[in-house]
């Protein structure tokens, strides 16, 4: 029995949305960060799944820039969030509220 | 295009220009110059013009039109100046009297910061009373009118910095514009009717208009004139106006401007007489006459005194052009012009030497130090009081004559009363001022210098010999010469017949005398008999002041604390104070979303993402 | 055979996923977050992606996850979740459940409706090898393969640039420390 594509679809959206919720609930900065990172591969997996059911390659490339893009900005975010720390010694993402208006 | 018309009107201008752009780097000596001499110049170009017309026929014009100004249709206003007998003799009455006004200023202005200021309005103020006087159609005419009443606020508010002199010139301005108003419905109503201003087609369409508005125009304009001209209702201004320097006064409120309403009528005769207007005229004028004479004997500022005499004297003028005799008017005009002015400087020779002090409480004992002054006060009051043979007996009689001749009875009776109370001020003011013993006997008053004794002289000397100019017995050249321009009065002013005339000249000199007598026995000495009821009566003007305050001053004032306080400060600024107070609510209220968790936002985020795409896919 | 394979991988996925949100530490939560990885380049084989599960498993794995160690290992901050938190509260996990399980709904529907019978293409051979990816990276794709060369290498400038230790600065003010930066309103 070949495994229905939506499946893999399925898998894709309830990845999504654990690590939406690990955004929204969790208050390590890190972990959060982590939860960003999972979002992403889920979206690659669809995005392979579709390239997989049109036969067209083009999905896989995205999932390439995807991959690409998610490198550099955990580089950036990391080395923002060590930069906080340092200044702050806090991880504690509801410390940071300057935006209060 | 009689370039001798422009010149008159031009001069004057030019020396106002000239000493209002340089004055200030004229120095003194230039700028008196130039202010005495232009006006003199004036004076020279008026006795061509005279002459001129004195030669040629009665309805001869000397004319200059300068350019149109209103072309509608068949409506058309011109710049035009007409120099016609009527004309010649207001501007002989007004260069002249204000040539010598000019030089006595010289004089009295000495040492005035604002100097060149004064001269330059001075300047300014005569040929704005010329353009007046030579305007060739109603609208030119009023355009000098309104100058003037422009002149005249911004000289009686002079010394601006006193807060007395810049109330004064307000309330002159502004008792001046109710009058204007009326003014302004007159001449647009004739406009209308009558389509034309020019004062030569006025007079030949005049019988084609209907009757009714004919009145109603000129009672509009007369209402006009007792503004510019002091009459009751709109005189209240001419006392206050005395805050003004001295020669001011005797120029502006005196000879010259406030006879403009005199004038217009005048002007107007066709216009008068057809529209039966001038009975009220009359009325108007001996009214004003009785009462402000009443009022003057209360006064204590001697120039009050004689702004009230003015008032009167006035009132005297509109009666004889009511009674139908416009000679008698103008006649009475111009000797008025000489007493008054030689009045209202000699008062102010005493100003001058007292530094101001004009409350006759507290002067006295003058004639010793000021015989010169003294003596021009002294013919001044008796050719007011119309004692014979000096110039206000023979103008104060072609009045009262006029009158009894138009079987204007009662109006006789109050012109002759008045001749009494007139002679019994002057007598009171004149005692009060000169003679002995003096209030404050320490006092060293100097006499006049010569740049103001020679214009007072020269006044003298025309206050006593002028009224000669209308003197039967020498063949009244005046009458003569202006009687043409009067051609429609109904009753011409009549010969003397021996008997008649001698009983009704004898009553006025008679109350004259009975006045003089009065006021020698009140007041010899100085003495101030206290007046009592009457006397508050008398110096609170019979109140009419105090009626205007409740009556208009205080409701109009009361509706713009109103307008001011309630409308502008609660209703609108409140409307724009409050809508921001209400922005500013809003914008606290949703700032309560902004609670700076980067959790919350995300929330956010996820809720409208999960509706777009619901949205979306439900579709 | 292969779904079997599928099973297993999707199974350790999604529970790599829970593990990552749910660890206490973030050790623990990286440790997840490596099988998740790992899971996913088994699936991504199963759908002929073999060039991007190997990167998968080169790139995300074995950098960045490391990356992800070295600074927890640099960081060993407190747990701030054992302090109560001044931000949003209970109502704000109701509504992350509450729109997390719409989300869920929505799109399982829409997906069971719209790919009930979804097959797979033809597909010619070399599908997802190097050398097809390769070949449309440097055609079809190639600005955004040049667009992605810059991105990288503004991101290295950034890392190091922020990643900098702050300079010990001469102070200017009497006291002896350097400028804070003000991190929150609230108060720290």
């Amino acid at each position: 029995m070949t495994v229905p594509l939506s499946a893999y679809v399925l898998v894709s959206l309830l990845l999504f949305v654990l690590g939406g919720l690990g955004v929204l609930v969790r208050r390590t900065a890190l972990i959060v960060f982590m939860s960003i990172e999972l979002m992403l591969n889920s979206v690659n997996l669809a995005f392979l799944t579709f390239a997989r059911m049109h036969g067209d390659l083009s999905g896989q490339l995205v999932a390439f820039f995807v991959l690409v893009v998610a490198a550099v900005e955990v580089v950036v975010g990391l080395a923002m969030l060590v930069s906080l720390f340092r200044a702050h010694r806090t991880v504690d993402v509801d410390e940071m509220d300057l935006l209060r208006g | 295009m009689e370039w001798t018309v422009v010149g008159i009107v031009a001069l004057p201008l030019a020396g106002a220009v000239a000493n209002g752009l340089l004055g200030g780097r004229l120095g003194a000596r230039a700028v008196s110059g130039i202010g005495c001499l232009v006006v003199l110049g004036a004076f020279g170009l008026g006795v061509v013009g005279f002459r001129e017309l004195a030669l040629a026929s009665p309805e001869a014009a000397l004319r200059a039109a300068l350019g149109e100004w209103i072309v509608s249709g068949d409506f058309r206003v011109a710049w035009e100046l007409k120099l016609d007998r009527l004309a010649a003799v207001m501007v002989l009455v007004v260069t002249g009297v204000g040539f010598l006004i000019h030089v006595y200023s010289v004089g009295y202005m000495h040492g005035d910061e604002a100097y060149s200021r004064y001269f330059t309005y001075l300047n300014l103020f005569v040929a704005s009373m010329l353009l007046l006087v030579l305007g060739g159609n109603l609208l030119v005419f009023f355009v000098g009118w309104e100058l003037v009443g422009l002149c005249s606020y911004l000289l009686i508010g002079f010394w601006f910095e006193r807060p007395s002199a810049a109330a004064a010139g307000r309330k002159a301005f502004v008792t001046n514009r109710i009058g204007d108003a009326a003014f302004l419905l007159g001449i647009c109503l004739l406009a209308v009717t009558l389509g034309t201003l020019e004062f030569d087609g006025l007079q030949k369409r005049l019988p084609q208009a209907p009757p009714a508005a004919l009145t109603a125009a000129a009672l509009l304009l007369f209402a006009g004139a007792t503004g510019k001209s002091a009459q009751l209702p709109l005189y209240v201004w001419l006392p206050d106006a005395m805050e003004g320097p001295t020669p001011v006064s005797a120029l502006i409120h005196a000879a010259t401007m406030v006879t403009a309403g005199v004038y217009m009528v005048a002007r107007l005769w066709p216009l008068y007489v057809a529209s039966g207007v001038l009975p009220v005229v009359a009325a108007v004028g001996g009214f004003t006459a009785l009462f402000a004479a009443t009022v003057a004997v209360a006064q204590t500022d001697l120039k009050r005194i004689l702004a009230y005499s003015t008032i009167s004297q006035i009132g005297y003028m509109f009666l004889g052009l009511g009674a139908g005799s416009g000679v008698a008017g103008m006649f009475h005009l111009t000797t008025h012009a000489f007493f008054k002015a030689l009045l209202f400087l000699s008062a102010g020779s005493v100003m001058h030497a007292l530094h101001g002090l004009i409350d006759v409480r507290r002067l006295g004992g003058l004639s010793r130090a000021m015989p010169f002054t003294a003596a021009s006060f002294l013919v001044g009051a008796v050719s007011l009081s119309g004692i014979p043979p000096l110039a206000g007996f023979f103008s104060k009689e072609h009045i009262l004559t006029a009158a009894h001749a138009r079987g204007l009875t009662a109006l006789w009776t109050v012109g002759v009363l008045t001749a009494g109370i007139t002679a019994l001020y002057i007598t009171r003011a004149a005692l009060l001022t000169f003679a002995d013993p003096p209030a404050d006997p320490a006092r060293r008053p100097h006499e006049a210098p010569p740049v103001m004794r020679w214009p007072m002289g020269v006044l003298l000397v025309l206050s006593a010999v002028g009224g000669f100019l209308g003197a039967k017995a020498l063949g009244a050249p005046f009458d003569r010469f202006l009687l043409p321009v009067f051609e429609q009065e109904p009753a011409p002013v009549p010969e003397h017949g021996a008997s008649g005339d001698l009983t009704l000249a004898l009553a006025s000199v008679g109350a004259a005398l009975g006045g003089i007598a009065v006021g020698w026995i009140a007041y010899r000495g100085r003495r101030m008999p206290e007046l009592g009821a009457l006397g508050r009566v008398l110096s609170r003007q019979w109140y009419v002041e105090d009626l205007y305050q409740t009556v208009l001053v205080h409701p109009a004032r009361a509706l713009a604390l109103f307008w001011a306080r309630v409308v502008d400060l609660q209703w609108i600024d409140g409307a724009a104070n409050g809508l921001a107070a209400v922005v500013g609510a809003l914008g606290a209220g949703v700032r309560r979303w902004q609670t700076g968790y980067v959790r919350q936002y995300a929330a956010w985020f996820l809720a409208g993402t999960v509706l777009a795409v619901g949205y979306w896919l439900l579709r | 055979m292969e779904s079997v394979l599928f099973v297993v991988a999707a199974a350790l996925s999604l529970v790599g996923g829970v593990g990552v949100v749910t660890a206490r530490a973030p050790v623990h939560s990286a440790l997840s977050l490596l099988v998740v990885l790992v899971s996913l380049a088994v699936l991504y084989l199963t759908l002929l992606a073999e060039f991007v599960a190997v990167l998968q498993v080169i790139v995300y794995a074995g950098a960045i996850l490391v990356l992800f160690l070295f600074v927890i290992m640099l960081l060993h901050a407190h747990n701030p979740e054992l302090r109560p938190s001044s931000g949003p509260g209970r109502i704000h996990r109701a509504v992350a459940g509450v729109c997390g399980g719409a989300l869920v709904a929505l799109v399982a529907f829409a997906v069971l409706r719209e790919l009930r019978g979804a097959a797979e293409a033809p597909v010619a051979a070399g599908f997802g090898t190097p050398q097809s990816v390769g070949r449309e990276l440097f055609t079809t794709f190639v600005l955004p393969f040049e667009l992605a060369g810059v991105l990288l290498l503004v991101g290295i400038v950034a890392g190091i640039v922020l990643g900098k230790a702050p300079e010990r600065r001469a102070p200017e003010r009497t006291e002896g420390r350097p400028e804070e930066v003000r991190l929150s309103r609230s108060g720290r």
